[in-house]
């Protein structure tokens, strides 16, 4: 086990609530490169688990392995209390692991509903080996889905390419959300963003969280990290330096913490601790 | 003052408000469809041979029947072209597959004296064979299709020569008329339909007769029929079924769409077996029309086809377009192509103009996209 003192991870008093993920130990190689040298961390319902990470730090090996992208080399990984092995991001899926990833969230040339309801389409009737999209209804709901985010949407016809990035985040969080995620894995959905539409973005993470669904949110911008975060797993090399509730860590400790190096520290805090 | 008011009822009652934001859409929609420029295209050009073509014969019944048999036939085709090239792939080896399907139905029924029937579905078995073969390979190096398929486009080629001149010694294979002389197959894809309404309509004087006295027209092509049956079957699937949206979503960005379950690879070798099937129809119906099967059949007919579903709307780089536009395009296709023939044009203005209305269409469409996208 790879720790630091404040961990709150796995050796912890046992509570009545079940962790939705638990993974120990997660380690993944590629061949010769070891990508993760022993990962632990849990996601609790209710609640936004940032993971941050300077490039190269694992982030990315680590959420295709919860996905179910890559299966481990070893380590556990236990959904709902029981242990489980994905071999498609689609069994993830199923279990209620949903994953929305930066840049392939949505496609733009395509409608808002046929995005939304891309690979599970509502269905009424069917005709040999065609069913057909029911799509007065998948419209409705796609228009319903996108006013409760705050999106005023004059046509769910209309391609995605109309929306703005963070109106597309949300509308990929939102379709996640629809379709019974119970973890939903955000890959750096703020990092391309503008001001004001990473604080859209943050504002209905806030609300998806409300509803009970546990978020993974994996980022470099420790800001928004800790604008919307309740713990904080940091990863260096591989390996989880630690986790740490929002009252156990400052903002200051835990970009220190980040940049892990020290000349970047230092260049860091000659640039005012703005990077 | 109405204004006030107009505002006051929309404020008080949402859905009011929300049905007329849904017309002022329904125009912009419209305004957004792939096909908008086929449409346009097919209109302009329908103007203008009306006006330049006017008392040649070309909107006779024999002459509507003439354009429209060649627009049915690059029909077929271009159907299976679009829905491909929506979900982002090309089929370069339609026109070889075109060749050398007709050989499939022409050498075993000529030189191994097969009924007809069985050499048809042996090359349509054939055919979907090959398709599969061309969407496996494609799916499993991830190839771009162009190369793999252009692979395909000069072995089928050279396959159709070499076997034909190996069984016949010659390159044509005649005798399919006689062979399918009452069968069903052969009405199937060289019949006619409907050829008592168009005997009535002569007797009406309607429509003119030939010098022995039948009607200009006897039927409506089975051709035709297939084309209108394959783009109706076409333009459902992709625009209502679940498949269509697969279609989109394989085309549009095949990661993200494999990333929701979407099965990408199933999707693609499922179409790249569509054109196949298309090409063979194709080529039963001029198998059976000619009374011959020709290794150099069908010969740039892929581009054709490409041409037929970019005119129509279809983005060469997968994700949009449409099958009615694809039809349209075919439509044009066979307007231009006859028309130019009925007024007397030299024949070689047709390519040309080809190009140019192939041009005018991509640049057409890269505009349409960029409104759909970034038509903020």
């Amino acid at each position: 086990m790879t720790s630091t003192e404040p961990i709150t991870a796995p050796p912890r008093p046992p509570k009545a609530v079940v962790p939705l993920i638990e993974v120990r130990d997660l380690v993944k190689h590629f061949g010769p490169v070891v990508a993760l040298a022993g990962v632990s961390m849990t996601v609790n319902s209710g609640e936004v688990h940032c993971l941050l990470g300077d490039n190269g730090a694992g982030k990315s090996t680590l959420i295709k392995t919860l996905s179910g992208v890559h299966p481990p080399t070893s380590g556990d990984f236990v959904v709902d209390g029981r242990p489980v092995v994905f071999s498609s991001p689609r069994e993830a899926l199923d279990m209620g692991i949903a994953t929305v990833y930066q840049d392939l969230a949505m496609i733009p040339l395509l409608s808002i509903t046929r995005n939304f309801f891309m690979g599970r389409e509502p269905v009424k009737g069917k005709l040999g080996p065609f069913s057909f999209m029911d799509m007065a209804h998948a419209d409705r709901i796609a228009r319903d889905e996108m006013h409760r985010i705050g999106i005023d949407v004059r046509d769910p016809q209309q391609a995605v390419g109309t929306l703005s990035g963070g109106e597309r985040q949300c509308v990929a969080i939102a379709r996640a959300v629809h379709f019974g995620a119970k973890v939903l894995i955000l890959d750096e959905p703020t990092s391309a963003l503008g001001v004001a539409q990473t604080s859209m973005v943050l504002k209905f993470v806030r609300q998806v969280r409300a509803k009970g669904v546990g978020v993974i949110f994996i980022t470099h911008n420790v800001r928004h990290a800790y604008a919307i975060g309740d713990r904080f797993t940091v990863l260096n090399r591989g390996r989880t330096l630690g986790t740490y509730a929002k009252s156990q860590i400052k903002l200051d400790s835990l970009q220190t913490m980040m940049a892990g190096d020290k000349e970047l520290q230092d260049l860091s805090e000659e640039l005012g601790g703005t990077v | 003052m109405t204004e006030t008011s107009r505002i006051e009822s929309t404020a008080a009652i949402g859905a009011a408000r929300d049905e007329r934001l849904r017309q002022q859409s329904g125009l912009r929609r419209l305004l957004s469809r792939p096909e908008l420029g086929a449409f346009a295209g097919a209109v302009l050009v329908f103007i203008f041979f009306g006006i330049t073509a006017h008392g040649t014969g070309m909107f006779a019944a024999d002459g509507v029947l003439n354009w429209t048999t060649v627009s049915a036939y690059l029909m077929v085709i271009a159907v299976g072209a679009a829905l491909l090239m929506i979900a982002g792939e090309f089929d370069l080896s339609v026109g070889s597959m075109i060749g050398f399907a007709g050989m499939m139905i022409a050498l075993p029924t000529i030189v191994f004296h097969w009924p007809v029937t069985l050499s048809v579905i042996f090359a349509f078995a054939g055919a979907l064979a090959i398709g599969f073969i061309n969407g496996l390979i494609v799916i499993r190096t991830g190839l771009p299709s162009f190369i793999v398929t252009l692979a395909s486009l000069y072995i089928l080629r050279g396959l159709t020569l070499a076997l034909s001149i190996l069984f016949t010694n010659r390159t044509i294979v005649v005798g399919m008329k006689e062979a399918a002389e009452g069968t069903f197959v052969g009405f199937l894809f060289s019949g006619t339909i409907g050829d008592p309404l168009f005997t009535w309509l002569a007797d009406n004087d309607i429509i003119g007769r030939l010098p022995n006295g039948d009607p200009s027209v006897r039927g409506i092509p089975m051709v035709v029929v297939w084309a209108l049956f394959i783009a109706l079957v076409g333009h459902i699937v992709l625009a209502r079924t679940k498949v269509g949206n697969w279609i989109f979503a394989s085309g549009g960005d095949a990661n993200a769409a494999r990333n929701v379950g979407v099965p990408v690879g199933a999707v693609k070798i499922s179409l790249f077996m569509l054109t196949a099937f298309c090409a063979t129809v194709f080529a039963a119906c001029q198998v059976f029309e000619f009374g011959s099967a020709a290794s150099d059949r069908g010969l740039l007919k892929e581009f054709e086809a490409i041409i037929a579903a970019v005119i129509g709307g279809c983005l060469l780089t997968g994700g949009y377009g449409s099958v009615i536009g694809a039809c349209l395009g075919a439509l044009i296709f066979g307007v231009v192509q006859m028309g130019i023939l009925f007024t007397g044009v030299p024949n070689d203005w047709f390519r040309v103009f080809l190009g140019g209305m192939l041009l005018i269409a991509v640049l057409f469409n890269n505009l349409i996209r960029r409104r759909v996208v970034g038509g903020r």
